[in-house]
């Protein structure tokens, strides 16, 4: 994970610096980063020789956003059980880790976050909710994240934030890119 | 200036050539499904390749403009009519002042195009006009009574009298190049991928054309993180059908992606009909 985050970070910095040309769309994943070229005739970049310099961590830490969250969510008394904690605790570790975007996806401005404590890692729930509401938090396996808008879901819901996770019309239209640093406030 | 639909058929969007650029914030490339056939149908009528318009699906749909428009109707063939007079395909037409245009039922494939000149008109969201059906970005799918405005005429349309299309194929034959989880795919699963003819589900959309019979047998049960997507990914879920991803299609995935469709083969997938057939051909990436 860190190293597609780090891999991720420095190919934005080479597609600034105009050292990746041709290159429409770099998309981080788990593990993976998605390097598009605009047209099958387009050279592939010699991105082993670009990367081979890369050492896991060179990324520049971003400032963190804070977000404001309401701990009440529905899944909270659950997720407690599931860890072995009481609810108090489950709230207190979720808001003191600090997080960063691995990568986004599911739906727009949908951040995978990673740095959620391995005590707090759970399964999604067995089925999924028709409807989970806008700003919702959630946990799931090794990560945490807030649904932009109102959607089927399936994570883990521990409560809930009034921030915009996504708009259209702003400049930057997502509160959370690949790389943001986010801490989240009780609220 | 303005276009009002007298009948949306069973789903018309406006499109475009999408939303590239933006994956990394989870946002789907969309525009038109087949965009050669929109592309074409803008130069037709003397648009910029940027330009706006509708997709059909099956059925077509009946419009009818304010004021006298050249129009051009691509993709999927159909019979098309102005004014209730039978019209040609990948040709300008010109419709009056409060004429119509209908796009009739395909009679192979499965989308139709309308380039109208000056485009349609409505507000971009991130640089574009088109529908997005996987996260609702764009417009809403076209309905009964909507007016959409229509920017101004360009110069005079394409000087053509037909635009020389090759027919939609029967039973297309896609370029497939191996995917970076091709080795997730057992052997019997890649000599299938060589041989057989795989259906069209009826559950297909913009999003992705699902496959059914044969299945694909994996050769790996576990879990993948997820990665990312590109357009005409072949994605394979636990279950072994296949999902050949079109322009809706979600940027990240949690199912290996055992293939990859040849960019000028997209096209192809996004005319095809539930129930029809087609067959790949596993070439070597470019």
């Amino acid at each position: 994970m860190a190293e597609a985050r780090a891999a991720y970070a420095e190919l934005v910095r080479l597609r600034a610096a105009g050292r990746l040309p041709g290159v429409v769309e770099l998309v981080p994943a788990a593990r993976t980063v998605l390097v598009e070229l605009g047209t099958v005739s387009d050279p592939l970049p010699d991105l082993a020789a670009l990367l081979a310099e890369l050492a896991p961590g060179a990324e520049q830490p971003r400032p963190a956003v804070q977000i404001p969250v309401r701990y009440d969510g529905p899944d909270l008394a659950e997720v407690a059980a599931l860890t072995g904690l009481d609810t108090g605790e489950v709230v207190r570790r979720h808001a003191a880790a600090a997080y960063t975007v691995a990568f986004c996806g599911f739906a727009p401005g949908f951040g995978y976050l990673t740095g959620l404590p391995a005590e707090l890692q759970v399964p999604r729930r067995p089925s999924p909710r028709t409807a989970v509401p806008a700003g919702s938090v959630g946990v799931a396996g090794e990560f945490t994240g807030v649904y932009p808008r109102r959607s089927p879901g399936g994570w883990q819901l521990l409560g809930r934030t009034d921030a915009v996770l996504w708009d259209a019309d702003r400049d930057p239209p997502a509160l959370l890119a690949p790389g943001t640093g986010v801490r989240f406030v009780p609220a | 200036m303005s276009l009002t639909v007298l009948w949306a058929g069973p789903l018309t969007t406006v499109q475009d050539l999408g939303r590239p650029g933006w994956a990394h914030l989870g946002v789907p490339r969309s525009g038109a499904a087949d965009a050669p056939s929109l592309r074409l149908a803008n130069r037709l009528v003397g648009n910029p390749d940027t330009a706006a318009g509708c997709e059909t699906t099956l059925l077509g749909c009946t419009l009818r403009l304010a004021d006298a428009r050249w129009v051009a109707v691509t993709g999927a063939p159909a019979p098309v009519s102005v004014g209730g007079a039978a019209a040609a395909a990948g040709t300008p037409l010109r419709v009056p002042a409060g004429g119509t245009l209908t796009v009739g039922a395909a009679t192979g494939g499965l989308r139709s195009y309308v380039a109208v000149g000056g485009g349609i008109d409505v507000p971009r969201t991130l640089g574009s006009r088109a529908t997005d059906r996987l996260s609702g970005l764009g417009p809403a799918p076209l309905a009964d009574g909507d007016v959409l405005q229509l920017g101004p005429p360009p110069g005079p349309p394409a000087p053509v009298d037909l635009a020389p299309v090759p027919a939609l194929p029967a039973e297309p034959v896609l370029r497939l190049a191996p995917g970076p989880r091709a080795d997730w795919l057992a052997g019997r699963g890649h000599e299938l991928l060589r041989t057989a003819a795989f259906t069209v589900s009826p559950d297909s959309d913009r999003i992705g054309l699902r496959l059914q019979d044969p299945v694909l047998p994996r050769c790996r049960d576990d879990e993948l993180p997820s990665e990312p997507i590109v357009l005409g990914a072949l994605q394979l879920p636990a279950d072994g059908r296949p999902v050949l991803f079109l322009a809706d299609h979600p940027t990240t995935g949690g199912y290996p992606v055992v293939g990859v469709v040849h960019p000028a083969d997209v096209p192809l997938a996004a005319q095809a009909r539930p129930g029809s057939r087609l067959r790949f051909r596993p070439v070597r990436p470019s």
